[in-house]
């Protein structure tokens, strides 16, 4: 709750005070008569004292008026409403297959620990890991998108298409497919690392050996035994990083002209539409409040032994 | 090694960055009477750009910016924590309380998205984008050295020092800051790739300074002139590379600096 009022004042400082007259910037260089620049000002709720502005500002967003965009002259909150569901679609795919696919490595690195697969493994990880994410998206789309025409460039569906129903969404997953394993493949060497050094650990625990010793084979102790318990780390790890579902792909979806959040982060910077910019800050910043929430709420539920503290 | 070697290589290139290629070689006044688009060849040996710009000078000139403004950032983000984490740990009580607060805060806040807002408000200089990332990542760094103090505070050998009367700034110079020192430098080479690729991907949103062009910067041109669907590799790839090679040697240093201070993690 404290972090939630932080966050707002925050973004209130981070608007208003560092730059206390954003008409000033936004309209730079054009011929603006007082008058007009007044009504901006007022248009915007930038007249009164930073006082009046605090408490306008604070009681607009509680009743969910985030303003209006500069650009599109609609408000903050319809723009964000429709540019959350591809962001949700894109991420919310890349970040599931990253987390499967980048367990499933660190499981099998970790159990047979400097064994070719645990070294080539880690190290594409490590490569994953330092690759910026909308760089490794250029050279997919230069490869497959350019070179091999295998996938479209851009967009979301082809341009001017009428399409509904099935091949809609086929249309739609066809142009996911470059943007979705861009980010499945910058976000999976994280999973894999984490998970990788956690079964390190859980390898040296005691009822391990208990497993071993009471004849269990192999994968049974693998799987029943090691992979649970070394799932936590992991968990902590998936639920943060579903709070930047939204956040997280602002790169890499304006590469793929992706029409979600990132791209209406990457339009409001350029206008600058500090309104828009104002209402998606929020938003990210609540989504990873939330992820951090449910983190807490999660390990109570999966670890006992967080529950007696 | 190869880590360090890398490094010493890259540092020693952006120093002498201007013996290996002129800086007039980036103005596109200079550059009208060259090939546009030309592939790489002997004259030159990354090809040129939309404007005929020789790409090689750029990335000369480019790991000057970035590695500057990747080392900037990183000293101001450890200072920062540091700083924090010394007072939070050493002090303790509603010192550490409100810091630790503030901290936590901090952290919560989304990061990219913090430091993109800041830059756009800010404007475009590199000296504000060493600032947004300072600003922006120094709470795991407090915390990680709060931890540290907070276990050196504990050593008889402080107990003493207090015991003889030493003053407690003597305390924080003579007993905690070396024992401190190592992890902070650590936590230093750690940090230099994140803020290395903060500023690439900044200069990439097109939030870099427009007179100096960092790696991201070229990637950002690079993409905006159509470099992809021209097929023209040689522009986009050296300064991508050159920030994968550069992360990862700094990563490898970086870990290799953990285990020498905590054995434990040679196994891995």
């Amino acid at each position: 709750m404290g972090t939630l009022v932080f966050v707002l004042v925050f973004n209130f400082f981070l608007f208003r005070v560092v730059n206390d007259d954003p008409t000033a910037t936004m309209f730079r260089g054009r011929n603006l008569t007082r008058d007009q620049i007044d009504t901006l000002r007022r248009q915007f709720q930038l007249d009164g004292s930073k006082w009046q502005q605090f408490t306008s500002y604070i009681h607009e967003t509680l009743r969910g008026n985030l303003g209006v965009s500069l650009q599109s002259r609609r408000s903050v909150a319809t723009e964000i409403g429709e540019a959350i569901g591809p962001t949700l679609m894109l991420v919310g795919t890349a970040t599931v297959a990253a987390m499967v696919v980048g367990i499933l490595i660190g499981i099998r690195a970790g159990w047979k620990r400097r064994s070719a697969f645990d070294v080539g493994s880690t190290s594409v990880s490590m490569v994953t890991y330092a690759v910026p994410d909308f760089w490794l998206g250029m050279l997919l789309l230069g490869v497959f998108g350019v070179k091999f025409g295998l996938f479209p460039t851009g967009g979301i569906e082809d341009a001017g298409s009428e399409a509904t129903g099935i091949s809609r969404l086929l249309d739609e997953l066809h142009h996911m497919a470059l943007p979705a394993l861009t980010l499945t493949l910058a976000y999976m060497g994280e999973y894999a690392i984490v998970m990788r050094s956690s079964m390190i650990d859980t390898l040296g625990e005691d009822y391990l050996q208990l497993a071993r010793a009471k004849g269990l084979r192999d994968a049974a102790v693998r799987r029943f035994h090691a992979v649970p318990n070394a799932l936590l780390p992991v968990v902590s790890l998936s639920a943060i990083n579903f709070g930047f579902v939204l956040s997280g792909a602002i790169a890499v979806e304006s590469i793929f002209s992706w029409p979600g959040l990132g791209q209406a982060t990457l339009e409001a910077i350029r206008g600058p539409d500090f309104p828009m910019l104002q209402g998606l800050f929020l938003l990210f910043s609540a989504a990873l409040i939330l992820a951090n929430l449910m983190v807490d709420l999660l390990y109570a539920v999966l670890d006992p032994r967080v529950r007696g503290r | 090694m190869a880590g360090l070697l890398v490094l010493v290589g890259f540092a020693v290139m952006a120093v002498i960055a201007p013996a290996l290629a002129d800086r007039a070689e980036l103005m596109a006044v200079n550059s009208v009477d060259n090939p546009t688009w030309a592939s790489p060849s002997g004259r030159f040996l990354l090809g040129t750009d939309n404007l005929g710009r020789s790409v090689a000078a750029q990335f000369v000139w480019g790991a000057r910016v970035s590695l500057f403004v990747g080392l900037m950032a990183t000293l101001l983000t450890i200072t920062i924590g540091s700083v924090v984490g010394i007072v939070a740990g050493f002090f303790g009580r509603w010192a550490d309380a409100v810091l630790m607060r503030l901290t936590d805060w901090f952290l919560v806040i989304p990061f990219l998205p913090t430091a993109i807002v800041l830059a756009a408000v800010l404007g475009r200089s590199v000296w504000n984008i060493i600032l947004v990332i300072g600003i922006t990542s120094w709470p795991s760094t407090a915390r990680l050295v709060r931890a540290q103090v907070l276990t050196v505070k504990q050593r008889l050998y402080v107990d003493r020092a207090r015991a003889l009367g030493a003053r407690r700034s003597h305390i924080i110079r003579r007993h905690i800051l070396p024992n401190v020192a190592p992890l902070i430098l650590a936590t230093t080479t750690l940090a230099v790739p994140i803020s290395i690729l903060t500023e690439t991907t900044l200069a990439f949103l097109g939030l870099g300074d427009p007179t100096r062009a960092s790696w991201g910067k070229t990637l950002e041109e690079a993409y905006r002139q159509g470099a992809i669907s021209r097929s023209a590799w040689w522009y986009y790839l050296p300064a991508g590379i050159g920030i994968v090679t550069v992360v990862l040697a700094f990563t490898m240093v970086g870990r290799a600096l953990e285990e020498i201070l905590d054995p434990r993690l040679r196994d891995r």
